[in-house]
Formats: C-alpha cells, sequence, structure tokens
C-alpha cells in the first residue's frame, strides 16, 4: 500500500489548472455558472467543497486565510476547513477580516467592507437560482441561455399576492451586470447589497453541483425586486448585546427555557473588534432579556 | 533538434503565483500585472507568455499556434514537452491560442466563441505584445473597472477597437484575451467595452 | 449568562478522540485486520471497490476498517483517495466473452456453449442463521470448478442471439468513435442528454440501493421493460493498456467483475424489424444484485432513445443521473447538521412579520384563539428588543 502523499494545497496540479481556467471563464462571464469537474474532496458534499477547491486553486505561500460559518471564525466547519489549509498549504491564518487576502465564507458577507486585493470565496450548496422554480437542469440552462427569467419574477410576484411582500429572506436571487440571474448563496438579503460594487474578487464554488462562478470587483448587482415593491434588507430590530452595533445582522440566542434570548452579532470578528476599540461603547457581561 | 529549455523552477508554487496575476488582470480588465516567476523559453516565445502558457494549459486544452509561432519548430516542441499540449491547426479546435504577432492575428470570430448554452466553451487567446507603455490608448469600461480603465499597447490589430466592440457584442459568448509583454500580463475578458471617447 | 459559543476546535479533537475509541470496540477482543476484512468479507470490498471507483482490495478493505463497517462511507474514504491520483489514460475495452469464468448463469436458455455454472453464490442457501459451533470445520478448499471453466469458451448470450440478429447490436455502436477516448465524468462535469458511456459510469459509481429501487420500480410498472436475465457471468479479465511510446497493448493486470446482459422486448418500429435489445451492467468484483439493477436501469434509460413513452422515475435520464451518487447524496443530506442560524433568523423575522400581519387581519375580523399565543410572543419580541437596547447604551 502505498502513503498518499499530497501536494500543496490538497489538489494535484492538473485538476488545480482545470479550475483555474473555470474561473478565468467565470470572471469573464460574470454571473455565469461555469460546469467544472469537481473532485471528491477529503470533506463531505455540501460541507464547502466548492468553497475549498476555489480556495485551493488560488491559495499561495503569501496567502493570510480567513474561513467563516455563519459569519463566526469558531465554528466547528470553519475550524476544520481551516485546520485543512493550516496542514496541507501552510498558510498562515488570521480571524480579523482586515488581515485576510482570502475569505472563504458560508452564509454571510464580513460586516468589514472589504479592499482590493481581497479574494472572498462563497461556499455554494445549490447554484441554480431557478433551480426550485423548475428542477431541471436542461431547462435552467436554456433559461438563461435566452435570459428567460419571468419564473423569478413570478414567484416573488406570488409571494407578494399572497404575503403583501416577498417572502424570501436569504438566496435572494441577483442580476449581475445587467445578464445573470444569480443565487449569492445562501446569505441573508441583509448581505445582498455588500455583493454590489465591492472592491473585492468574489468567487463561488458549488462542489456537488459542479459549478463555479464569479462576480468581479465593481461590478453592479442588483436584487430582484419590482418598483412597487423594492428589494428591502431585514435584520432582527435590536441592537448587539455584545458590543452595542444596531446596525450589524444578529443572531437571536435562546439563554433559558423561559422566553429569555439576546441578540448578538452574527459576525464574531466585527464584535470582536468593535469591543476591542476603546472608543465603543462595550457591554461586558450583558444582562439576559427575558420575556 | 537543439535542447529544450526548463519550465519552471519549482513548478507548483510558480503556477500559483503566475495564476493569481492573470486572476488579477482578468478581474481588473486594463490593469497591468507583473508575472514574477517567469522561464526562458524558445524565441520568439516571450517570458510573460511561456508562464502563462504553463499555468494554463495541458493535455485537456488544444492550442493553436499562430504562424509566427509555428514558423520553427521550437515552441511546439517546447510546449508539447512541457504541457502535453495536442496542438491544431484551425483556430475553431482551439481552447487556448498564443499569438506572438498580434497585428496580424486572424479575426477573432475564427475561434470559438461559445454558444448561449456553454458561453465558456470559448476560446482564450493570449496575445503577445511588446509593451504596455505604447500604442493608442484603449479606453475601456465594464465588470472589473470602477469607472474608466486606460491600457496602451502596442502592436495590435489595427482595428483592435472594432473587433473589441464586436466581440462584446456577441456576450455572453466571445473570446477572452490575455495580453503577455516581457514580464507582465494585462487582460481584455469578453466583457469590456471600449469606450468612444468624446 | 452569555457564553460565546467557542472552542470549536478543542470540540472536533474531542470528537475525533471518542471516534478513535468507538472504532477500536472492546479491547478484549483483538483488533480486525484487513486480511480478514479483505479475504472474509470479500463483498463489502467488492461493493466498496465498485462505488468508490477504485479497483483496490487492500485500500477498500483499510476504507471500510476506518469506516467502522460503513460503506459509504468507506466508498467516500476512497473516493477522496481516489480524486488525488494521477490519470494516465484509458484502457483497452475488456474482453468479457474471454473472461476466466467463475461464475455463469442464464435465464433464457436451458442449455448453452459453455454450460451453466452455479458459482459461489447465496442463491439456492437456506436464509437460516447457523450458529457457530465452537470448533467449527473448515470448509472444504476447492478449486476444481474453476480449473473446469478453463479453457472452456463461454460465448456470451447476447452474442449467439446477435448472430441471427435477434438482438440489437450493442447500442450505439457505430455511432460512437471508438477510437475516441471514452467520457470520464470524473473529469467533466455531467451534462444532459449525457452520452451512453457517461450514464453506464455513472450508475456503475451509483448507489446500489438506489438502483435497486429504481430496478424494481420497473418491474411493477413504472417504465416496464420486460427483462430477462440474458447472462450473467462473475470472473476474471485481463486489463490491457496500449503503450503509446512502444505501440502495442500491454497487458497490466487481471480482474474481478461481474457482468449482467438483460435481454428486453422491443416491438420494433417503422424502420427496424422487431427484435431484442439490451440494458448493460457491469461492476468490480462480484456485486451482482448491483449488476443487474444496473442493467434495468441501463434499459429503461434508453427508452427515448427507442421510442418508448417517458414517464417513469427510472426513465429519467437528469433524474436518475443527478441523484445516484451516495457520496453527493449522503454529503447533502448530512449537511444539514451544519449550522444554519443566519437563514434560518432570516425566516424566523419573516415568520413574526407574517404572524402579526397574520393577526392583524384576524383582530379586524373578530378575536380568534391564535391570537392569544402570538400577541404573547410580539410582548415578548418588543421587550427583548427594549431590554437589549438598555444593555446597549
Amino acid at each position: 500500500m502505498n502513503a498518499p502523499a499530497y501536494n500543496f494545497a490538497y489538489l494535484d496540479e492538473q485538476t488545480k489548472r482545470m479550475i483555474r481556467r473555470a474561473i478565468l471563464k467565470a470572471i469573464a462571464i460574470p454571473g455565469y455558472q461555469v460546469p467544472f469537474a469537481s473532485r471528491e474532496m477529503p470533506m463531505p458534499y455540501g460541507w464547502g467543497t466548492g468553497g475549498v477547491q476555489v480556495t485551493a486553486a488560488i491559495l499561495g505561500p503569501a496567502d493570510v486565510l480567513k474561513v467563516i460559518d455563519q459569519g463566526s471564525d469558531d465554528t466547528t466547519n470553519a475550524v476544520s476547513i481551516r485546520k485543512f489549509f493550516g496542514r496541507t498549504a501552510g498558510v498562515r491564518t488570521t480571524t480579523h477580516t482586515t488581515e485576510a487576502t482570502v475569505i472563504q465564507t458560508r452564509h454571510r458577507v464580513p460586516e468589514t467592507p472589504l479592499k482590493a486585493g481581497q479574494i472572498l470565496v462563497y461556499q455554494v450548496p445549490i447554484p441554480e437560482p431557478l433551480r426550485f422554480l423548475e428542477p431541471r437542469e436542461t431547462e435552467t440552462r436554456r433559461m438563461h441561455a435566452l435570459e428567460e427569467y419571468g419564473l423569478v419574477h413570478v414567484k416573488l410576484y406570488e409571494d407578494i399576492a399572497r404575503h403583501g411582500h416577498i417572502a424570501t429572506t436569504y438566496a435572494y436571487p441577483v442580476k449581475v451586470a445587467g445578464r445573470y440571474v444569480m443565487d449569492p448563496s445562501p446569505i441573508p438579503k441583509f448581505d445582498n447589497p455588500k455583493l454590489s460594487n465591492s472592491d473585492a474578487l468574489q468567487l463561488f464554488g458549488a462542489g456537488r453541483e459542479k459549478r463555479i462562478y464569479a462576480i468581479p470587483p465593481h461590478t453592479a448587482v442588483v436584487s430582484l425586486d419590482f418598483e412597487d415593491h423594492p428589494f428591502e434588507q431585514w435584520r432582527h430590530p435590536a441592537s448587539c448585546a455584545l458590543c452595542g452595533d444596531d446596525a450589524s445582522f444578529l443572531d437571536e440566542v435562546i439563554t433559558d427555557d423561559r422566553g429569555g434570548r439576546m441578540f448578538v452579532c452574527s459576525d464574531t470578528d466585527h464584535c470582536e473588534s468593535r469591543r476591542a476599540a476603546p472608543s465603543q461603547p462595550t457591554v461586558q457581561d450583558a444582562e439576559v432579556a427575558r420575556g | 533538434m537543439a535542447t529544450l529549455t526548463a519550465g519552471f523552477a519549482d513548478p507548483v508554487l510558480a503556477a500559483q503565483a503566475t495564476f493569481r496575476a492573470v486572476m488579477d488582470a482578468t478581474a481588473r480588465p486594463g490593469t497591468v500585472v507583473p508575472v514574477i516567476d517567469t522561464v526562458a523559453a524558445p524565441p520568439p516565445l516571450a517570458a510573460a507568455t511561456a508562464a502563462v502558457a504553463l499555468t494554463l494549459v495541458d493535455g485537456d486544452t488544444p492550442v493553436w499556434l499562430d504562424p509566427r509561432l509555428a514558423a520553427g519548430p521550437e515552441v511546439a516542441a517546447w510546449l508539447r514537452f512541457h504541457t502535453g499540449a495536442p496542438l491544431v491547426d484551425r483556430p475553431a479546435d482551439a481552447a487556448f491560442a498564443i499569438l506572438a504577432d498580434p497585428a496580424s492575428a486572424p479575426p477573432f470570430e475564427h475561434f470559438s466563441i461559445g454558444t448561449l448554452d456553454d458561453p465558456d466553451r470559448s476560446a482564450t487567446l493570449i496575445l503577445q505584445v511588446e509593451r504596455f507603455d505604447d500604442g493608442a490608448p484603449l479606453v475601456l469600461s465594464g465588470p472589473g473597472i470602477a469607472d474608466r480603465a486606460t491600457l496602451r499597447v502596442a502592436p495590435l490589430p489595427p482595428d483592435m477597437v472594432a473587433r473589441l466592440t464586436a466581440n462584446r457584442a456577441l456576450f455572453p459568448r466571445g473570446v477572452d484575451l490575455i495580453l503577455t509583454a516581457g514580464h507582465a500580463v494585462a487582460a481584455l475578458p469578453r466583457s469590456v467595452m471600449p469606450v468612444m471617447e468624446r | 449568562m452569555y457564553v460565546a459559543v467557542k472552542g470549536g476546535e478543542r470540540a472536533i479533537e474531542n470528537a475525533h478522540r471518542l471516534l478513535a475509541h468507538e472504532r477500536r470496540g472492546d479491547r478484549a477482543v483483538p483488533e480486525i485486520s484487513l486480511a480478514q476484512i479483505e479475504g472474509q468479507l470479500g463483498l463489502a470490498v467488492d461493493r466498496v471497490m465498485t462505488e468508490g471507483s477504485l479497483y483496490d482490495r487492500d485500500l477498500a478493505a483499510l476504507a471500510i476498517k476506518q469506516a467502522r463497517g460503513d460503506l459509504i462511507e468507506a466508498i467516500f474514504l476512497l473516493r477522496a483517495f481516489r480524486a488525488t491520483l494521477p490519470r494516465f489514460g484509458a484502457t483497452q475495452p475488456v474482453d468479457t466473452a474471454a473472461m476466466r469464468v467463475r461464475r455463469r448463469i442464464s435465464a433464457t436458455f436451458k442449455d448453452l456453449p459453455g454450460g451453466q455454472v452455479l458459482g459461489p453464490t447465496f442463491d439456492y442457501t437456506h436464509r437460516l442463521l447457523e450458529m457457530p459451533a465452537a470448533d467449527p470445520p473448515e470448509p472444504a478448499t476447492t478449486e476444481s470448478d474453476v480449473a473446469d471453466s478453463v479453457g472452456t469458451p463461454m460465448p456470451r448470450v447476447t452474442d449467439l442471439l446477435a448472430a441471427d440478429d435477434l438482438i440489437e447490436r450493442s447500442p450505439g455502436a457505430g455511432e460512437i468513435d471508438d477510437a475516441a477516448p471514452p467520457g470520464d465524468l470524473t473529469r467533466e462535469a455531467l451534462s444532459f442528454p449525457a452520452d451512453r458511456d457517461l450514464r453506464l459510469q455513472n450508475l456503475a459509481r451509483g448507489d446500489e440501493g438506489f438502483l435497486l429501487a429504481l430496478a424494481y420500480s420497473t418491474q411493477r410498472g413504472f417504465g416496464r421493460t420486460h427483462p430477462f436475465a440474458g447472462e450473467i457471468r462473475l470472473g476474471e479479465v485481463a486489463v490491457e493498456v496500449f503503450a503509446e511510446d512502444a505501440g502495442f497493448v500491454l497487458p497490466v493486470g487481471r480482474i474481478t467483475v461481474t457482468e449482467c446482459q438483460s435481454i428486453n422486448q422491443f416491438h420494433g418500429s417503422a424502420s427496424e424489424p422487431p427484435r431484442f435489445t439490451r440494458g448493460y451492467g457491469l461492476v468490480f468484483g462480484h456485486c451482482e444484485r448491483k449488476a443487474m439493477s444496473m442493467a434495468l436501469v441501463d434499459r429503461a434509460l434508453r427508452a427515448r432513445e427507442l421510442d418508448e413513452e417517458v414517464g417513469a422515475p427510472a426513465q429519467d435520464e437528469e433524474f436518475v443521473l443527478s441523484h445516484s451518487d451516495n457520496v453527493q447524496a449522503t454529503g447533502f443530506v448530512e449537511h444539514l447538521k451544519l449550522p444554519h442560524y443566519v437563514d434560518f433568523q432570516a425566516e424566523l423575522g419573516l415568520v413574526r412579520q407574517m404572524r402579526r400581519e397574520h393577526a392583524a387581519r384576524t383582530t379586524a375580523g373578530g378575536e380568534s384563539p391564535a391570537d392569544a399565543t402570538l400577541s404573547d410572543a410580539t410582548v415578548a419580541d418588543a421587550t427583548v428588543a427594549d431590554h437589549t437596547r438598555e444593555a446597549a447604551e
């Protein structure tokens, strides 16, 4: 039996070249899902294999990597992926958004605005924004080819007819550079505006579904809506119990079985930075609110 | 046949660094990005051109060489040895085209432009130019460009602006261009639109 | 008191330690060896090799041990290893007619050249649990059956039928360029409609249980294809590669495979006379159930090509091929274990908003019991918001 010897950043060079070619096509056709020969990775499909393959294909020894899941650096899957690259590529890792050159994320865009030179890599479960309206790839591919996006608008409009407002709260579809309707991955729609005209390059990897897509920097990304029902951001109408931020996206934390709960920043680095900064009002031992 | 010159000294890290330069250039059309790890390739292949080829081309990507590169056997032999890429005679069959005489490049639509269903199945043209600080300024807009970007390239086909405009009109189909000169790259992906000044 | 969700790294390390502990089991019982798995759980090894898409008995045994006997986990381990291997090229097509046959049965002819060879099969065992005796006698070693069949020509049943033009030629033969390398869906993303080479590769890697259920569904009328088990054969075949530099074909070894060719009805069309059609299954090792299921599903997927009515799940290429892979399926189903706080928070906000709107509508129209609970929740919301605002100040 041969002891496996793995390459820098795990993937072999042939695989990296294939992924790199797909990334370049993805950047050249913003929002279009480029099929690629996704490999079996040593973590399960659905757990970030697409993001991991994209990161492995771009990562170099000079990079500083940050990995977040649900906005947090310390969720188990983020830890696991960060360790994987620490071990296979020996790159420096960080939890600080501002220090990172490559940020791999699941379900959030960091609160701190990204800069030129940074790359945000999204893990994507279902890359096809039309999938839940039309399960067949043969059909949805055709719709993208013909720019036939009526179906999405019908879905959003049905929401309005039934509920009086759009009922999509995450993975809210966007149109990229005026052409392709794209799934921004299951980020809360609160994060959608951050996709537009970012200084950073945004790459999206869907391993199981074998698709890569991209938003170049300085590219218009518009959340789909209607003139009389414009796109709206949503966050819990509260402030972070730890740092006091009343503009960040919040997680609700249930603290007991009597209705006690509190709200804290979903982006842990953002929250910690605010608490570390001397000028910010700090709440060290927040009282738990009881209902 | 003369002995083949070597490829990258460190194939893994050099390919990574070169790819990042090309990716950066593609994400910011019109920006000139240095290529640090270069290779001694047989002339007339320039250092950056050879580095980009080693980074992106392999047995899965048919390559077309322009008449200047195909004139002698050296470039073809070097590419075949280091990348394993099959060389093709027809521009339409190529995933990558490498051109050392960009001024007389065949019309872009002679290369594969992809289909509406699969626009990514289109050719990437590596145009080896002489310099990035000469020639008529190309003013560009589009994804990756904050407002306007200006790129000076020499030499280029005399009808370059018309070619880029026609290529953009095919969107999402079209060819993507990587420009190389000396130790630097720039890119003109199909999404760029030349701006007519005034 | 709010405890920050920290310690992910330590939690993972502990989980790994616990897993290693559980995997080892009772320390008083000797550890199972790879040779034991390979030799005595051979069919598990075969399944892991087939669906893991890698012919290596040692590694498959190792994967089964490491996976604590969870075969899908073992398949996953083997696949992940396979993904890092360089690909040198494609072998020559294996010739199953030249197989060194250990088992060969046909349900379509009572006797045929080469005869029926029952071989090692559960088929006619009585499924009675046999309690291990204190000192069990070793089963006699036997090689005689195998030796008997070697050298006996054993033409494939489908070839015999084809000689009389009673069965179609191998589907796609003639259309597909034999010189062109076969497709490989580990190297290109699958697109639809898929060519038969990619379809068969997908089925060969597909989950045995999924294919079994689909095959069963065709027998029960969801896309009925009237199948006969034309032939099932198990044995060793030579694997050969064409050496470019040497210019000739080079044997690289022998592998065990199970092949199933189903024979199915076809009523003919305007241009085609009536004749039988084929479904094909081929797997590593001895995975007979899988090979048969694969043949039935392959035939069902040819419905469109053969101008049959398409409507059953097993005939739906995109449905079958997109959901057959158990490594993909298990990953995505199990990924629901990962945190989804963010999406859930967004949904929570929406549900509360819709409940408020619903309450407003019903209150306008009169009290209903649901309102009581609802207004409690709404009050609680407001309280929480107030408290946090105070805490933040």
